[in-house]
């Protein structure tokens, strides 16, 4: 039997190339609790792979890749279980109702149609939330509070403050009881987001430190627990419509798994504040990458006047050098701030040695 | 001493679950027309590749978690202490 033409093959640069993406959105992922996914999706929608199929392998490599992270982080004392596996639940509805509306338009508008809601919505939500992520760490690095242990927000202090009886549930990430009628719409809308653009975590990871008052790392790590409960899920309504491509998720799913596991480990070393940085600068370069695509699908929806095939090529090009540009920036970062907690640590053992004489 | 009280590197469970693992990624991209083509049927059939998933995981996940602990990269002693 033939690999109906929906499937690309697979040569062994494309194989190479998608074990790197998968390794450095890993590393990405293990490291900020989602992430990888934005450069996942378009790196094998720039192979030729349709949106749709692109969200589907990756969410059906996601699951797996978020489990093995989520029991990595667990052993660091970082997981929230209770409140991701809440979050998760409301999230698994968001994913039915995000997948439904992107089966609808790709009925209606075909591959174009679906490619270009999933390139809008790239969009809105990294340059909305990208943008507030990195203010925020900006603004906490010119403090000079880079150190300081994590407090509340406003908006997280007075979500805390309210009290619906019979809603309170207590989460050990917050310290505090919260009313699930504060997390279910704020789960669906993560699950809404991974159905549409496969990186719920860039609403997940926000609003656990920014509306719950979660500590970036303990949101980061609790975002791995919402991610394989809502991909299992999400993977399974895809599935059912036959829209995986196993081969391009376990291939993926071998270098995310080396990736992530690096990732998890490097959170060990650095600042909290580390996390909104390397998740807001990643936000906001991907957003210029996909806001390129967006002409090419507007031309061939026949929204526009039809883009000469030179300015298709260049505007493709450019997007996929930003995108590579922003994944080796975020891997960058990780793994210097990962060398620097090392050295520090290798430090403070050797002038622990000297002072006290231990080993 | 020192050396005694340091854990001893789990190089034959790396090797163990890489081979597992690589038999695997072989066998997905040997017979790939036949596995595609059937776990994209849907319905039922959706069952197979979450299950491919979990294996691959499992087998993949564990020869990773022990490449890095070969290699010598593994969390911070004392994080809190890390500034």
């Amino acid at each position: 039997m033939d690999i109906p033409t929906s499937f690309i093959n697979l040569d062994a640069i494309t194989l190479l190339y998608l074990f790197g993406v998968g390794f450095v959105g890993g590393l990405v992922s293990g490291f900020i609790g989602s992430g990888g996914a934005f450069v996942l999706t378009p790196g094998m929608m720039s192979l030729g792979v349709p949106g749709l199929m692109a969200v589907a392998s990756n969410m059906c490599h996601k699951f797996p890749k978020a489990l093995v992270g989520a029991m990595k982080r667990f052993k660091y004392g970082q997981v929230d279980v209770k409140l991701g596996v809440i979050l998760g639940i409301s999230a698994e509805a968001g994913v039915l109702y995000g997948a439904g509306i992107q089966e609808k338009i790709k009925a209606t508008y075909g591959d174009a149609g679906s490619n270009l809601y999933v390139s809008v919505a790239f969009v809105v939500i990294l340059a909305t939330v990208g943008g507030f992520v990195l203010y925020d760490a900006w603004k906490t690095y010119k403090s000079g509070n880079a150190n300081a242990e994590e407090k509340a927000g406003k908006l997280a202090k007075w979500v805390q403050s309210i009290n619906i009886p019979g809603t309170m549930v207590y989460f050990k990430a917050l310290n505090a009881k919260v009313s699930i009628l504060f997390t279910i719409p704020l789960g669906f809308a993560t699950g809404m987001m991974a159905a549409t653009i496969a990186v719920g975590g860039f609403v997940g990871v926000p609003s656990m430190i920014y509306v719950l008052g979660a500590p970036s790392l303990m949101a980061s790590a609790t975002e791995l627990v919402i991610a394989f409960v809502m991909g299992l899920g999400g993977s399974l309504k895809y599935a059912m419509h036959g829209m995986v491509d196993i081969r391009l998720a376990m291939i993926i799913l071998a270098g995310s798994l080396f990736g992530i596991q690096l990732g998890a480990i490097g959170t060990t070393y650095v600042k909290p504040f580390m996390i909104k940085v390397v998740m807001g600068l990643i936000m906001v370069i991907v957003l210029f990458s996909r806001g390129l695509m967006v002409p090419v699908y507007l031309s061939q929806l026949g929204l526009i006047e039809k883009l000469e095939a030179g300015s298709v090529s260049l505007l493709k090009n450019s997007s996929f050098a930003i995108m590579i540009f922003a994944l080796l920036l975020g891997a960058f970062i990780v793994l210097q701030a990962m060398w620097k907690g090392k050295q520090a640590e290798k430090l403070q053992h050797a002038a622990g040695v000297l002072e006290h004489g231990e080993v | 001493m020192a050396q005694s009280t340091r854990k001893k590197k789990p190089v034959g469970l790396m090797i163990g679950m890489g081979i597992v693992s690589i038999a695997l990624y072989v066998t997905l991209l040997l017979k790939q027309d036949v596995i595609n083509n059937t776990f994209a049927q849907g319905g039922w059939y959706a069952l197979l590749p979450i299950i491919t998933a979990f294996v691959f995981s499992y087998f993949h996940g564990q020869f990773t978690g022990h490449f890095w602990t070969v290699l010598g990269v593994e969390a911070a002693r004392k994080k809190k202490e890390i500034k």
